[in-house]
C-alpha cells in the first residue's frame, strides 16, 4: 500500500524537479496527487513508475518509453499543452490561460518523415554525443550520464545522437 | 478482479474499461455515478493470465488502440475523459 507520507514526498520532489528545469506540473493538485498515487503503485507492482494512464507490460525494457517522465511528453506538451496523463502541463495551461483537453494516445504511432539529415563528418569529433529521448538533451562525453541532468531519466533512456 | 456492476438508472448497455491507476478513468468512473446510471467496469491491470487475454480482445473490437478511459455505451465507443460525448451517449444533457 501506498502511503499518504509518500505520495506528499514524490509530488513535492516532482515539483521541484520540474520547475527547476522549465517544466510545470498540472495546477489541480488533487488530480496529480492521484497521478503521483498511480506512480507510486506501479513502484510497487513492477520496480518502475510506468504511467498510470497505460498499461503496462511488467517488463522493463518494453516498458523504458512509458517510464515517467515518458519518451512522448514533450511532444505532447508542445502539441497539445499537457502530457499524455496530464501530470506536466503547458505554462498556459498552469496559469490557468487554456483549458485542458484529453491528449490522444502518441505511443505505437508511426513517427513522422526523418528530417533531411545534414552530412557530419564523425570523425570530427572528438567525442561521441548522446541524446535524452525524453527531454532531447544532448551531451558530448564518452557515455550517457547516470541520469539526465535536466529531466532527470535514467542512463538506459539515452540513445547515440552522433 | 472481473468487471463490477454499479446500480442506477438504466440506460442500456454500459460497460467502462479501466485502470485502476488512472486518473482519466476515475474521473470517467465519477461522471457516470454522478450521473446516476449503472453501468459495469473493470480494472484491466488488475487482471492476469487468461482473464486479462480475454479482456484484451474484448477491449480490441472496440478500441484497436487499447488505450484507457474507454467506454462503450449503447454501442457507442468513447475513447477518453470526453464529458460531452458520454452525456450524449447517455441522452443526458
Amino acid at each position: 500500500m501506498v502511503s499518504d507520507e509518500d505520495v506528499e514526498q514524490l509530488y513535492q520532489r516532482l515539483k521541484e524537479d520540474a520547475e527547476s528545469a522549465g517544466y510545470h506540473l498540472n495546477p489541480d493538485r488533487s488530480f496529480v496527487m492521484g497521478i503521483v498515487r498511480g506512480l507510486l503503485t506501479n513502484y510497487e507492482r513492477f520496480g518502475y513508475m510506468a504511467c498510470p494512464c497505460r498499461l503496462p507490460s511488467g517488463v522493463r525494457e518494453e516498458d523504458l518509453d512509458i517510464i515517467c517522465p515518458c519518451d512522448y511528453r514533450d511532444q505532447d506538451l508542445t502539441e497539445f499543452g499537457a502530457c499524455y496523463c496530464a501530470l506536466y502541463v503547458s505554462e498556459r495551461i498552469a496559469r490557468g490561460e487554456d483549458e485542458l483537453s484529453p491528449v490522444p494516445e502518441r505511443r505505437g504511432s508511426r513517427p513522422g518523415p526523418a528530417p533531411e539529415s545534414q552530412v557530419v563528418d564523425l570523425t570530427r569529433l572528438s567525442k561521441p554525443v548522446w541524446r535524452c529521448r525524453v527531454c532531447g538533451y544532448l551531451c558530448a562525453r564518452d557515455g550517457p550520464p547516470e541520469v539526465c541532468p535536466i529531466c532527470k531519466a535514467s542512463r538506459e533512456r539515452f540513445e547515440r545522437f552522433m | 478482479m472481473g468487471k463490477v456492476h454499479v446500480d442506477g438508472r438504466d440506460a442500456g448497455g454500459v460497460t467502462l474499461y479501466a485502470l485502476s491507476t488512472c486518473m482519466w478513468c476515475k474521473k470517467t468512473k465519477d461522471l457516470l455515478s454522478n450521473l446516476g446510471v449503472g453501468y459495469d467496469y473493470v480494472y484491466v491491470d488488475l487482471t492476469s493470465g487468461a482473464e486479462r487475454a480475454e479482456l484484451i480482445d474484448e477491449l480490441r473490437r472496440f478500441n484497436p488502440d487499447l488505450t484507457f478511459p474507454t467506454l462503450v455505451a449503447n454501442g457507442r465507443v468513447i475513447v477518453g475523459y470526453r464529458e460531452k460525448e458520454i452525456k450524449s451517449a447517455l441522452g443526458v444533457s
